[in-house]
């Protein structure tokens, strides 16, 4: 708690002096802990939303149509969601891409989720998740969007569910306001999240797809691209995909000068393995755990009971951001080491960090 | 270790330490086959808990906006008082245990969640879980012999105060939850060392003067109000309720660790405990209740008091479903499982703090005729 100058006393509204009577009724709950009973996605709730439909996309992917809470204010095409569901009786928070234009359809929206092996939460979603299932959200964030201004020529690059926040923004129109190419990798034609819609809207002329199916072609090079996409340096470029992939794709537009028209969205971080580890102490839980150097400061602590602020568990939501008291965290995409003495209050990700050493976490 | 009831046979002699290692590891393996286990369902069951206790605590109080009528009165007070045993038992004991921590869920955790009681969750944790779970029965140690009102143990000092102690505990029952938000405070202690001016009692002081306040002005003022012309059967409904709520968690939990049968230790006996007789001294520390399922829920499974204290984190509705195999491990290691319907056992407990309010007959048998427990302890 910190203390502050006490503050001119407000005028309190109608609506905050009812709100206080109506916590004197319900004391020690909230007025919303009795309401969430009967109107969980009602306006001024914590945004939550219903899963509507689960539709299987290809045999490792599903569609889930969700109807947000009142509080949903929209996304942008390419923007992700963070949604939160209960796995086996445990809250699992993870970040999937909006694959419904903006404007959907009784304004419900939907992400798309490739089960990935061992992958909790995908595989829920994609094998068990039922209609009728209340799951958390928050609004949409990222900024793997197209600018204000379409360009004229887009090429998308992607692979596996990379396709997904790209989808996102064909499905918005864009191929009606510019000329894109899609150069998309999977390794079968079967695997290829969305095919038919992707194959008709080509067919139609309203894109050029490229298919790789990488069980028979082999991985794309990305030198290929000189041949496949010969004006790919004057195309506006996004990139979704795995971490390989994005690291070539990065490195051949950076080596030559066109870092600027590149854009990159990363669901998974690059995980290296980080040596040491150590106790990692949540000072205000009064916890302290043993963690190796490869799991993440978050996942101790949740592991330990300790309830974590968490956000997309890959590192670029910053929902999860803690202050370190003291010792030392190693950035586990980077290999970074990151250092804080006592009074510091180093803030670092602990969905991505994991101890380097014994360090405090103010929690 | 020093036995409440002098028995002349130490009941853990037929055991080496050897044994105690082993009964640890077993029932470690118990606790692990539960935790392998733990996930929907615990988390289904105490999210179906909290819905029926708010529907019946929302329903109960809409029916007393009534209770001019007397059916109304009944009811209402009937339902209330149980929706504030469920919210005190099944609800709010057994989270702020942390045994649904692992749902990672922000409304439901040990954390965050605050409790229909006068006492703050925060500092019931730290009285509850810290000191009574850690010294469990340990004279000296576990304030929760006797709350330091009473005394419940032969080898607790007598004083001519214990003389009053059946009325005092007959007072604490009907105000349970004052007495357990002074306890949390260390009123008397800190009250007769005149550490009541520290900085850190009275903020502690004050968060407790803020829940009372809260509680009252919801109770006794706010929803009799709402009831306009029923205010004062409101009032005496909401009372009764909160009178009933307080004589039933005051039983529950006195036949937790006082009926007969129930072993005490010597504050030496605990020094180099091993996790075996750590869990040995939980073993032979505390008492079940044995009934119906629907009163196992009333007690907030504290009716499994054992197996409670054994695995204080692990969701309470699983202590029913390991009693069996606990039970089996007393019977295989020749401890008693101490057990009995509710009335016998509060009989038990009230006679103990009845019988124990006067003076010890045989000042001899004071003297501790049993080795202590843990092997490092002198």
């Amino acid at each position: 708690m910190t203390t502050t100058v006490p503050r001119p006393p407000k005028r309190l509204s109608v609506r905050d002096r009812l709100l206080r009577l109506a916590e004197t009724v319900t004391t020690p709950l909230l007025p919303e802990d009795y309401l969430d009973l009967v109107a969980p996605l009602r306006a001024g709730a914590a945004l939550r939303g219903r899963i509507v439909e689960v539709r299987p996309e290809t045999p490792d992917a599903a569609t889930v149509v969700i109807k947000p809470g009142r509080g949903w204010q929209g996304h942008s095409p390419g923007q992700y969601v963070r949604l939160g569901v209960d796995v086996d009786g445990v809250r699992q928070w993870r970040a999937y891409s909006l694959t419904c234009p903006p404007d959907g359809a009784d304004g419900r929206i939907a992400v798309t989720v490739k089960a990935i092996p061992d992958g909790k939460v995908s595989n829920h979603l994609v094998h068990r998740a039922r209609p009728g299932t209340i799951v958390q959200l928050d609004q949409a964030q990222g900024d793997f969007v197209l600018p204000e201004a379409t360009p004229e020529r887009v090429l998308f690059l992607t692979a596996g569910s990379g396709i997904t926040p790209v989808m996102g923004m064909l499905r918005a129109g864009l191929h009606t306001r510019a000329d894109v190419v899609l150069v998309h990798s999977a390794p079968t034609a079967g695997d290829v999240i969305f095919g038919a819609e992707l194959r008709a809207l080509a067919a139609a002329g309203g894109l050029r797809l490229v298919e790789r199916h990488t069980d028979v072609d082999g991985l794309l090079g990305v030198h290929e691209l000189d041949d496949l996409v010969p004006d790919h340096a004057e195309r506006e470029t996004w990139a979704c995909g795995p971490v390989g992939m994005l690291d070539a794709v990065e490195g051949y537009w950076t080596s030559r000068g066109l870092a600027d028209r590149l854009h990159t969205e990363r669901f998974r971080p690059t995980v290296i393995s980080a040596g040491e580890g150590g106790a990692v102490t949540f000072t205000g839980a009064g916890v302290t755990v043993e963690a190796d150097g490869a799991t993440p400061i978050l996942d101790a602590g949740e592991n330990a009971g300790v309830l974590m602020p968490s956000g997309c568990r890959m590192g670029i939501c910053y929902g999860c951001v803690l202050p370190l008291r003291q010792g030392a965290v190693r950035d586990l995409r980077t290999g970074d080491l990151t250092t804080a003495v006592p009074g510091d209050g180093v803030l670092i990700q602990t969905c991505v960090s994991a101890a380097a050493g014994t360090c405090d976490i103010d929690l | 270790m020093t036995v409440i009831q002098k028995k002349a046979v130490n009941p853990i002699a037929h055991l080496s330490a050897e044994d105690i290692e082993i009964l640890g590891k077993e029932l470690d393996a118990i606790r692990d086959r539960v935790l392998a286990e733990r996930g929907e369902s615990d988390a289904t069951y105490i999210r179906k808990v909290i819905r029926t206790q708010r529907t019946l605590e929302i329903s109960s109080r809409a029916v007393l906006l009534f209770s001019l009528f007397p059916p109304a009165w009944v009811v209402g007070t009937a339902g209330l008082a149980a929706a504030k045993i469920l919210e005190n038992m099944e609800i709010g004991h057994n989270i702020l245990h942390g045994q649904y921590d692992f749902m990672r869920d922000p409304k439901i955790h040990s954390t965050t969640w605050e409790w229909d009681h006068v006492s703050p969750a925060e500092q019931w944790k730290h009285s509850h879980n810290q000191l009574h779970h850690t010294y469990t029965n340990v004279l000296g140690k576990d304030n929760d012999l006797g709350y330091g009102i009473m005394r419940v143990d032969e080898d607790q000092k007598w004083h001519p105060m214990h003389l009053g102690q059946p009325l005092w505990n007959f007072i604490n029952a009907c105000f349970f939850e004052y007495g357990i938000a002074a306890y949390d405070l260390e009123l008397g202690r800190n009250l007769q060392k005149g550490r009541h001016k520290s900085p850190e009692f009275r903020a502690r002081a004050r968060a407790v003067g803020r829940k009372i306040r809260r509680q009252f002005l919801k109770d006794y003022l706010v929803h009799p109000l709402l009831s306009g012309p029923s205010f004062l059967s409101t009032l005496a409904a909401t009372f009764t309720a909160n009178l009933i709520r307080n004589l039933w968690s005051h039983s529950v939990i006195m036949c937790g660790h006082f009926p007969n049968g129930v072993e005490t230790f010597s504050r030496t006996s605990i020094e180099g405990e091993t996790r075996g007789e750590w869990y040995l001294r939980q073993m032979l520390g505390s008492a079940n209740i044995s009934g119906s399922r629907l009163m196992h829920i009333m007690t907030g499974n504290l009716s499994f008091q054992i197996e409670h204290h054994l695995f204080p984190d692990l969701p309470s509705k699983r202590y029913q479903e390991i009693a069996p195999q606990v039970r089996a491990l007393f019977d295989r290691y020749g401890l008693k499982y101490t057990t009995g319907p509710l009335p016998k056992q509060v009989a038990s407990a009230w006679w103990k703090v009845i019988r124990l309010s006067l003076p010890n007959r045989d000042a001899a048998r004071r003297e501790p005729v049993t080795p202590a427990l843990a092997s490092g302890a002198a």
